[in-house]
């Protein structure tokens, strides 16, 4: 690595030893749960009240995005992973929530109403059946693409894929998923994908007061993703995936697997977006290929990216502000949001590579740098892999 | 017979379209390391441009062949304009490029729906390139995909010769193999960035013109083939061209032989489950030019 | 690890917090239905109607003239002084060309702008994705284009064609020309799959044999192969679903492969005026299509939209079937509207039993019963100009029939 300033294309500044607290655990245990107990707050009392159903039926959609977010700040900001191919996980779990639920609107034995009107099967295919129990099809939304994830990952970082070559094949896996769901339409709703589910587990969707409830379990859940990405930043295996993600053949020469650091990262992450897609499917009530190719697991990337990629919090802000200026610009402009939509990614994105969140970082260093990171930190997540 | 013989045909001219969407890519991702999203929108910028033309100068032959140059100096000049914006201060982040450059292709096709209108609009073709030459044997083979085959063909063949033997080509090859070194002889890299930009970039406005002759010209033309065109570049190998034109024509073949055998939709994911076979295999491209960083 | 124990009790906590709220949130009783509808606003010397189609994405290029024309039709409404004595203010949303959008956008028309009804929507998946949304808020959408049937939502009125209004007269245009064999070729998604279907199952009945099907990706733009098939084939004439960008790119190769409307014609479904313009007659002129509507359909009232549109749009804009079902729906609605003599969902369903309208396609009547309308079926060839001229009509309007229930070959069906 050259640490000569040349011109823009050699990385200044030499890594920072990643940060340890300068002080005691217990002031910063004192204020992550502190820290929590406001993001409990605002997401179960504040929001409830002052949005209206529908407004809130959206954040609960626009949570379900900074769930995959959180996984993909993981992998991408601190495991130097571009991970371009999210959507495949997130319909992975989507699918296999929305597989259960249309099977349960049916009823035992019967099939769902779309096979009868396109598949002109006799029966359930067998693939679908084991997604008729729920103790299938709940751990599936989750280990289905977690498995997905290891097969893959395990394959491609043992070869050393990386930087461009592992974003575009996982682009390239998002385009294959879509085109082979679409062309299974009796089994698989084709294009329109699985619609019209009418209830959850029992409970009837179509009533504001368990669309609150959805929308409670996606706060409940996001905030345990929150904690369980928080542990593995701050543990020992975070600091060697930093290390992985700024020098990956000094970590090989210390005598670890970063193939394996790496597939730890890329899995979770993976299980995050499938947990999400899953809870997507109750809040909206529907999943289409529309959600999972390559243009939903981009915007999923820029969310991360807007909001600053390498820390814990900044991933779930940008996600949800980057859903959130979706809807009120295209309320707003109906005829040109896109220019205001494209403008925001590259503004952002060239001018302020550390997200959103950088600009706390510098207007708090000292405290801000703990929850955001430092700029100077954020600018080095692309593992220099060309 | 016939039929495998005229399938064949068909691979190899899907392969030179996937070459000539391709070869600017080659170039910008290959040599240059930046993963440029809006290449799909300049191609949909050679694309219009021949619209323009034709509205201008009525004759379709000679609109086409103007087109040509023109769309060239078109998109090259877009890709001058997101380079120096843009792109420069992105050297060191070649992930971010991408990201940036998807919020340009973005802007770009809303900025086509706006000027020529959301629709399609339509090109009429020399009617020397709507028909086709009759081989025996009951072969046909269609004059615009003949057209095409050549143009990729001239394509590689005028790149190749511009980095082998001109002085611009000879730093541009320096600047890939080693910037360092490149810029204390006095290459200024910069300049020379700017210029392997422009190429790629109009080389991306020629495909353009060319795929007026095949397909739709609309504002979101460009979204469905910039995954393909990366794709190959990506399997031949960053940093040479062999690699891209090798592999255009095999994926084109391939494609066209899952295409017959099943259907489009599963000739697709073969080729992308092959892709990722292949990248097992070889994780660095069919060809990998030697390189002094430390990757 | 000793960081750990904190975060743990933290999580605890939270899954308990979650499990609190839902236990206190939950209603597992239906029977009491929380959710009777949103009523529209119509307080003031306005109503709103919410506008629902794709200005940006892949879907851009068909939709935006479905909006331009109800555009236009509101604008006319509006001058001739409103319905119910109200002007309509019309609100638009983007569906992006993204079906989880469209369900997004109708429930903020529905929900927050409380509009009286919604004119829009184009690909299946997408009505189907909007479909739920309506029924669960009992709001009304007005559907304009051509579809594959086998629907019937109590909370959509469908003015484009149902399959026995377009398909089922082509083939038996097709048949009374003599064609004998058929190839199917089709976009992959839902209306082409469910055409193909009754196709298939007409051809059987009707001594006709289907040589081969092929489905491209949606935008896909290679055709060589499926050219190279259909060629190979022989057969009498090529039935045709594939959509917008693919017709493109598939009569381009077409020709190229030395095919034309005489050695073996096509038979298009999704090819209007507007589609001929980006194609280019060049490659499309003799071809055949079927739709209810052409800009060539005589009489008094589609000269007058004709007109209008040109007047508003410019003199190059071609006119097409569904932009006219779009215009149609929203006069469709100004009368249901006017005989319940309220903007109330339920009072304008029951209205809409034989409400009629003098289109620019003819005569159409509503009917109560599956909420589509009566239209007359047209064939029309492709002539130099670009125009689509009608060599074939049903001679009276077609009774809808969605599920096909009358046909006797379509029992299996659906």
């Amino acid at each position: 690595m050259t640490t000569v300033a040349r011109d823009s294309r050699t990385v200044v500044d030499p890594a920072p030893p990643p940060a340890k607290p300068a002080a005691g655990p217990s002031r910063h245990r004192f204020r992550a749960v502190a820290g929590f107990a406001f993001g409990a707050a605002l997401l179960f009392a504040v929001a409830p009240l002052v949005l209206s159903d529908f407004r809130l039926s959206l954040l609960a959609k626009y949570l379900c995005v900074a769930m995959v977010a959180i996984g993909i700040g993981l992998a991408w900001g601190r495991g130097g992973m571009l991970a371009l191919g999210q959507g495949v996980f997130f319909g992975l779990g989507g699918y296999a929530m929305a597989m259960h639920l249309k099977l349960a609107d049916a009823g035992p034995g019967n099939m769902p109403d779309f096979m009868l009107l396109y598949g002109q099967l006799d029966e359930l295919p067998l693939w679908w059946r084991p997604f008729a129990s729920p103790w299938f099809a709940l751990p599936a939304t989750v280990l289905l693409p977690m498995a997905v994830a290891f097969v893959l990952g395990s394959l491609v970082f043992r070869r050393r894929v990386r930087g461009a070559y592992f974003a575009i094949l996982s682009q390239a896996l998002a385009a294959a998923m879509v085109i082979l769901l679409i062309g299974q339409q009796g089994t698989t709703g084709g294009t329109n994908g699985l619609t019209d589910i009418q209830g959850f587990f029992g409970y009837d969707l179509d009533d504001p007061v368990n669309q609150r409830m959805v929308y409670f379990i996606i706060a409940g859940t996001l905030l345990a993703l929150l904690a369980l990405a928080r542990h593995l930043m701050q543990c020992r295996y975070g600091e060697l995936l930093v290390a992985v993600r700024d020098g990956e053949e000094r970590v090989r020469f210390l005598g670890y697997d970063p193939a394996t650091v790496k597939l730890v990262a890329y899995v979770v992450a993976a299980g995050m977006a499938g947990l999400a897609g899953a809870l997507f499917v109750p809040a909206v009530g529907i999943i289409s290929p529309a959600l999972i190719g390559i243009v939903p697991s981009i915007e999923f990337v820029i969310g991360v990216a807007v909001g600053g990629r390498a820390t814990l919090l900044g991933p779930v802000l940008g996600a949800v502000a980057v859903a959130w200026a979706r809807t009120a610009l295209s309320e707003r402009f109906p005829g040109g949001w896109t220019y205001l939509q494209g403008l925001l990614f590259v503004v952002v994105v060239a001018f302020l590579p550390g997200g959103l969140a950088s600009l706390i970082g510098l207007a708090r260093r000292g405290d801000g740098e703990r929850w955001f990171g430092r700029l100077r930190r954020t600018r080095r997540t692309e593992g220099q892999a060309s | 017979m016939t039929v495998l013989i005229g399938q064949l045909f068909t691979g190899v001219s899907i392969g030179a379209v996937l070459l000539l969407i391709a070869l600017g890519l080659a170039l910008t991702f290959g040599q240059m390391g930046v993963i440029n999203m809006a290449h799909g929108e300049f191609i949909m910028a050679g694309a219009y441009t021949t619209f323009v033309l034709q509205q201008v100068i009525s004759a379709a032959g000679w609109s086409l062949l103007i087109a040509l140059p023109v769309a060239f100096v078109v998109a090259g000049a877009m890709g001058v304009l997101l380079e120096f914006l843009l792109i420069r201060r992105l050297y060191a982040r070649p992930l971010d490029t991408l990201l940036v450059t998807w919020g340009v292709s973005l802007i770009l096709q809303q900025l086509a729906r706006d000027i020529f209108g959301s629709p399609n609009v339509q090109t009429r073709a020399p009617e020397l390139l709507t028909g086709n030459i009759a081989l025996p044997g009951g072969i046909t083979v269609a004059n615009n995909r003949l057209f095409i085959l050549a143009l990729a063909g001239g394509a590689v063949v005028a790149l190749t010769v511009a980095l082998r033997i001109t002085p611009l080509g000879r730093r541009i090859r320096a600047v890939v193999q080693n910037r360092d070194l490149a810029a204390v002889s006095g290459i200024a890299t910069a300049r020379v960035d700017r210029m392997t930009f422009f190429i790629g970039s109009g080389l991306a406005g020629i495909a353009g013109v060319a795929l007026t002759l095949l397909g739709p010209i609309g504002p979101t033309m460009g979204t469905n083939l910039i995954i393909d065109a990366f794709l190959v570049v990506v399997v031949g190998g960053i940093g040479q061209l062999k690699g891209t034109v090798i592999v255009a024509f095999a994926l084109g073949v391939l494609q066209a032989t899952g295409e017959y055998l099943t259907t489009l939709s599963v000739a697709k994911v073969m080729v992308f489950v092959a892709i990722v076979a292949f990248l097992q295999w070889r994780p660095q491209g069919m060809f990998t030019l030697r390189t002094r960083s430390l990757a | 690890m000793t960081l750990f124990r904190g975060r743990r009790i933290l999580a605890g906590a939270m899954t308990l917090v979650a499990a609190a709220a839902l236990a206190a949130c939950g209603s597992k009783t239906t029977d009491e239905k929380v959710s009777a509808g949103v009523t529209a606003d119509t307080s003031g010397d306005t109503v709103k109607v919410g506008l629902l189609n794709s200005l940006s994405g892949t879907m851009a290029i068909s939709e935006v003239t479905v909006r331009d024309s109800i555009m236009l039709a509101i604008e006319e409404i509006n001058t001739a002084g409103g319905v119910l004595g109200k002007k309509i203010q019309p609100v638009g949303e983007d569906g992006a060309s993204d079906w989880p959008t469209f369900a997004e956008k109708a429930e903020k028309l529905i929900r927050e702008d409380r509009v009286a009804a919604v004119f829009g929507c184009w690909t299946s998946a997408s009505r189907k994705a909007v479909k739920p949304v309506f029924e669960k808020h009992k709001a009304l959408l007005f559907y304009p284009v051509q579809y594959e049937g086998l629907e019937q939502s109590p909370y959509i009125f469908y003015t484009g064609a149902t399959t026995n209004q377009q398909i089922v007269p082509g083939l038996d245009y097709l048949k009374a020309q003599g064609a004998k064999s058929l190839y199917l070729v089709g976009s992959d998604y839902v209306f082409p799959r469910t055409a193909n279907k009754i196709i298939k199952a007409y051809a059987e009945a009707n001594g006709m044999t289907v040589l081969g099907e092929e489905y491209a990706p949606l935008g896909s733009t290679e055709f060589g192969t499926i050219t190279n098939k259909v060629k190979s084939s022989g057969a009498d004439a090529v039935f045709n679903t594939l959509n917008g960008d693919s017709n493109v790119a598939f009569f381009k190769e077409y020709k190229s492969a030395g095919l034309t409307a005489t050695s073996m014609p096509v038979v298009s479904v999704s090819i209007a005026e507007e589609e001929v313009k980006s194609i280019g007659t060049q490659y499309l002129e003799g071809q055949l299509t079927a739709w209810n509507y052409y800009q060539t359909t005589p009489g008094a009232a589609n000269e007058k939209f004709v007109a209008a549109y040109k007047a508003k749009y410019g003199k190059d804009k071609p006119t097409s079937d569904p932009m006219e079902a779009a215009y149609v729906s929203v006069y469709l609605w100004k009368a249901m509207v006017e005989k319940a003599g309220t903007f109330e969902v339920e009072q304008v369903r029951k209205a809409s039993d034989g409400i009629t309208f003098e289109a620019p396609e003819g005569l159409v009547t509503v009917d109560g019963a599956t909420q589509h309308i009566a239209k007359t079926a047209r064939v029309g060839k492709v002539g130099p100009d670009g125009l689509i001229t009608e060599v074939w009509n049903s001679g009276k309007p077609i009774t809808p029939d969605p599920y096909l229930k009358s046909y006797p070959w379509a029992g299996g069906l659906s």
